[in-house]
């Protein structure tokens, strides 16, 4: 049982707790695709929502399955293969009601299964022993958290597109250094609430 | 052992319910009904059920756009213009587009997903090309790389093309089956077969898998394809220039077109790097004795060696042109040869009165 109160897991999910500047968690699609804030938007959306309804999902299905047969062992593989099948259902989803949507998110969404921010939230939300409403914000919070930070990034780049980047720095070299510093001035935040 | 079969029960209940869920949400929400797809403003229109790729329903319906990479979006050859239905331009596409290319609503077909009813153009060559069946009747090497490949027509047995077009041969790999393209190297009027002259290239696929044929063994293909178009006018002059297997839609055109015209003006400019990749040499030379209007170059590129004899020209193939061809813009030109020579040519044939739109191209 976690005592944290609801607003806290979901604040601090978003701004100390965030699951990419304090986990380092889906790292590779935050690395390809924080060029544009466009993209960047496209992606965090379509992450928030799916972090969101995974968590959910996986929720329900680990602790009124899993926990009762004690198969909590199978959670990796569960989360897993629930993260999968949702992205393929959202995708078919969104293509037939909003082609628009579709065309904004749509070759973004195969990206996020295996996007591990989103089996991180999973994993965290059992390490945590959050309970159900927990878990949704808790969900709601990482994924807004995952958003806000590639959106944020991708400014920065758009900005450094017009720098002088010193040559063996350019790209991914410089989008590092530029996450740990903005990952040390979230975690300045750290003290005034810290969730577990 | 209850724990093991429970989990394996667990899992697998899991897995079936999700697949359950997928192939149901494919069943209703990734049904289109019937679509209708109507080809150049009304030459061609069929009905077909949505939800696959454009390239798909239109092979379905025996039209074969050309495509190398069989539709995963890495070729950029199956190119048609969707006026609309289509939905926006993706990001997998753009890479391929000039900037009219996407002001005209060009698109890949192996991207475009049938949803709607779609109103498509593309080049009505296309409407003709069909799928064949043949049989190697005869391999031939004609240099150490380069090999001459007969391919008798099975199903359907004749195929009419115009000189210099191609065809896009089958090939397996391991990413399941692949289509390159290969110019018809025999004249239009023996259409029961078709001969193909395939470079050895290192590494290559279809080319690996060309030679290693022997004779009798069946392969697939379509075409024809190209906008190789040879003037109807015989006061229209031809030069042509190639390298290597670029022999191969020249040699279609000059034997077409010297059955046709026995007197129009012809060209020839070939070049090779040493006497080893020379073919085809005697061939146009007893061409060259019955059409004195036929004129043969060839030239070696590298520099001889110490016992190697050679008659003809010396050095790169665009200077030979330069030195024979006089301004005339009452003439055609096709060229077939790799990239630097390709440009090299162009200037040169520009320089000698030749409009753009009178130079025919296939850089390989």
């Amino acid at each position: 049982m976690n005592i944290t109160p609801v607003w806290a897991i979901f604040i601090g999910s978003i701004f100390t707790n965030n699951i990419l500047f304090a986990s380092f968690l889906g790292m590779c699609s935050f690395l390809v695709c924080s060029n544009k804030i466009d993209t960047a938007l496209g992606l965090g959306s379509a992450v928030v929502f799916v972090m969101f309804c995974t968590t959910i999902l996986n929720y329900v299905l680990y602790y009124y399955l899993l926990v009762p047969l004690k198969l909590e062992f199978l959670g990796f593989l569960i989360f897993i293969a629930v993260i999968a099948a949702f992205v393929q259902f959202v995708e078919m989803f969104v293509e037939r009601f909003s082609p628009d949507l579709y065309y904004a998110l749509g070759i973004f969404l195969p990206l996020i299964t295996v996007n591990c921010a989103i089996l991180g939230a999973a994993l965290f939300m059992v390490i945590r022993k959050y309970n159900f409403v927990q878990s949704t914000f808790y969900g709601l919070g990482a994924g807004l958290g995952w958003a806000l930070a590639i959106v944020l990034m991708a400014g920065l780049r758009e900005k450094m597109g017009y720098s002088n980047v010193p040559t063996p720095l350019r790209g991914t070299g410089v989008v590092m250094m530029v996450a740990g510093v903005i990952a040390m001035a979230f975690m300045g935040f750290a003290g005034m609430l810290n969730i577990q | 052992m209850s724990m093991i079969i429970l989990s394996v029960a667990v899992m697998t209940g899991i897995f079936v319910a999700l697949s359950l869920l997928l192939i149901l949400a494919g069943r209703y929400l990734a049904n289109y009904g019937t679509c209708t797809i109507v080809v150049n403003a009304g030459a061609a229109a069929f009905e077909l059920p949505g939800g696959g790729t454009l390239l798909k329903a239109l092979y379905d319906k025996k039209i074969f756009i050309p495509s190398a990479c069989g539709g995963k979006g890495s070729c950029g050859y199956c190119k048609v213009t969707v006026s609309s239905g289509g939905g926006p331009i993706l990001p997998t596409e753009t890479p391929f587009m000039s900037r009219a290319e996407l002001r005209a609503g060009t698109r890949l077909a192996c991207q475009v997903k049938v949803k709607q009813n779609l109103e498509i153009q593309f080049s009505e060559v296309y409407l003709s090309v069909k799928e064949f069946r043949g049989r190697l009747s005869r391999v031939r090497p004609l240099t150490h790389d380069i090999k001459e490949l007969t391919i008798e027509l099975i199903e359907p047995a004749q195929i009419g093309f115009r000189p210099g077009q191609y065809v896009q041969i089958q090939a397996p790999s391991p990413d399941g089956v692949i289509f390159r393209a290969y110019s018809i190297s025999s004249p239009i009027f023996q259409s029961d077969r078709i001969q193909l002259v395939v470079r050895l290239v290192p590494g290559g696929i279809a080319s690996t898998f060309l030679h290693s044929l022997s004779e009798g063994q069946e392969l697939f293909f379509t075409g024809p394809y190209g906008d190789f178009k040879l003037s109807e006018d015989p006061n229209v002059a031809v030069v042509c220039v190639g390298g290597g297997a670029g022999m191969a839609p020249i040699n279609s055109i000059i034997h077409s077109l010297y059955r046709k015209w026995p007197e129009r003006s012809c060209y020839l400019f070939f070049g090779c790097r040493s006497n080893r990749d020379v073919f085809y040499l005697d061939t146009f030379q007893a061409l060259a004795r019955e059409h004195p209007s036929f004129k043969v170059v060839y030239a070696l590129s590298d520099p001889l060696a110490a016992e190697e004899q050679w008659q003809g020209d010396t050095g790169f193939i665009h200077l030979s042109a330069d030195r024979r061809l006089e301004v005339n813009s009452k003439r055609q030109a096709f060229l077939c040869g790799p990239p630097p020579m390709i440009e090299a040519v162009t200037e040169i044939l520009t320089s000698k009165g030749l409009r753009m739109e009178d130079i025919f191209y296939d850089k390989f």
